[in-house]
């Protein structure tokens, strides 16, 4: 299994009926490939949409139905639209349970980095700040080295995106999760070792005694 | 409210005035009114919007004609000409966090002096700004945001200039339209006064300054 399905199906076990989701670009997308069935939820696309579906069949496009990133989506039964304030107070003001977010970096102690690198890729924040700072849970969706370096870091050397630390990042190698300060191994994926994993992360890993295999 | 031809609503616009255009990712943004920004070779523009869309689609057209001194925006990943400009300095970015930047936006339209908000703390987005305890916790003070003109998208306009939009180009226009010393709105359609429910009408026709025709 590619590792971007690994990590899209495992973070898709976090999401529980009624909550409303604000997915990233990327790896975050395939999250809702994975939607257990029968489970109803909310997804939020923060140009103004909650209740956004999966993309049109062909020739069911609506130029004024988008997502984030501007590709045509549908709208499921009971969406509803609105403005970019409205959109933004729903991130900002307690309202959205869950966002999950691609990641360049990660720190120890949980602060993620996933807006620029400085004088090569300057995209814009667009609303990464705002959701890190507001969503009720954040889970970084990366994988879990890139070019052979790690990216569970002890200090990110790039610009943070926000101080508040994220709950989770699932890679295809693993679960971490972060709590006062310390990351903490709570899965290994499939075949995979705990000293692989100790190996492909820079960070210092907390390994309990029950770390588990990650379900599937 | 007589509609506007476009040339003459655009001629309205003077080199180097600050704009806040509507839209995201070019869903919801004027195009008839970019392209006469275009034709008319308005220059030393400062843009106020989401995003710079991509190159040749919406706001990208401004900056592949270089008409822009400045854009104010949160996002231009999307725009490779954007960047390109930025990093050889032809082209003044500031990226604001998109949630900052609406409510700077609303501040500027609901005669607030700013916003005091969490997003930004720590990050490079704090650098110059203030920062504010209320009971017990941090914010940083952003302030307010006014623009000379809003280019405003609807999809539906009376002849009053009440309007109303659709699904996701809805995003900037109602909150810019409050922020701008002048509003200049443009529609998918306009239809006789009446047509529009009060419920519906999503920006009130007083805020509205001209109306743009349709031919």
């Amino acid at each position: 299994m590619e590792p971007q399905a690994i990590i899209a199906r495992r973070i898709a076990r976090e999401l529980a009926p009624g909550m409303l989701v604000n997915l990233g670009i990327g790896i975050p997308t395939l999250v809702a490939n994975y939607l257990p069935p029968g489970i109803n939820l909310f997804f939020q696309s923060e140009n103004g949409l909650v209740g956004t579906g999966a993309p049109p069949e062909e020739g069911m496009a609506h130029p004024m139905l988008t997502d984030a990133a501007g590709h045509p989506v549908t709208a499921l039964p009971g969406a509803s639209t609105f403005d970019s304030a409205m959109s933004f107070g729903l991130i900002r003001g307690g309202h959205l349970d869950l966002t999950v977010l691609g990641g360049l970096q990660v720190d120890q102690s949980g602060r993620l980095a996933n807006w620029m690198i400085p004088k090569k890729m300057v995209p814009g924040m667009g609303g990464a700040m705002d959701l890190v700072c507001g969503a009720k849970r954040v889970i970084v969706a990366m994988q879990h080295t890139a070019k052979g370096r790690p990216k569970i870091v002890k200090q990110c050397s790039l610009p943070v995106t926000a101080v508040r630390p994220v709950d989770l990042v699932v890679t295809e190698m693993a679960v971490v999760a972060f709590s006062d300060g310390r990351a903490i191994l709570r899965e290994t994926a499939p075949g995979v070792s705990v000293a692989e994993i100790v190996a492909a992360t820079e960070a210092e890993l907390v390994v309990p005694n029950d770390v588990r295999e990650m379900p599937h | 409210m007589q509609p506007l031809p476009l040339d003459k609503s655009v001629a309205l616009i003077p080199d180097g005035a600050s704009l806040m255009i509507g839209g995201f990712m070019a869903v919801g943004t004027p195009l008839r009114v970019i392209d006469e920004l275009v034709r008319q070779k308005k220059s030393n523009l400062i843009v106020i919007a989401n995003d710079t869309a991509m190159p040749g689609r919406g706001i990208g057209k401004l900056v592949d004609a270089k008409l822009l001194r400045k854009a104010i925006v949160s996002h231009i990943g999307l725009n490779p000409e954007t960047q390109r400009q930025m990093l050889a300095g032809e082209l003044e970015v500031e990226l604001v966090p998109q949630g900052t930047l609406i409510e700077r936006i609303r501040a500027g339209g609901f005669g607030l002096g700013g916003v005091l908000t969490q997003t930004g703390i720590g990050t490079s987005v704090e650098e110059g700004k203030q920062r504010i305890e209320v009971a017990g916790r941090q914010y940083l003070l952003e302030v307010a945001l006014r623009a000379d003109f809003a280019l405003v998208q609807a999809f539906l306009a009376d002849y009053m200039g009440n309007l109303s939009y659709a699904l996701t180009a809805r995003n900037f226009n109602p909150v810019i339209a409050m922020a701008a010393d002048t509003v200049i709105a443009s529609a998918d359609h306009i239809v006789p006064v009446g047509v529009l429910a009060p419920d519906h009408v999503m920006t009130p026709a007083p805020v509205v300054d001209y109306l743009v025709a349709h031919s």
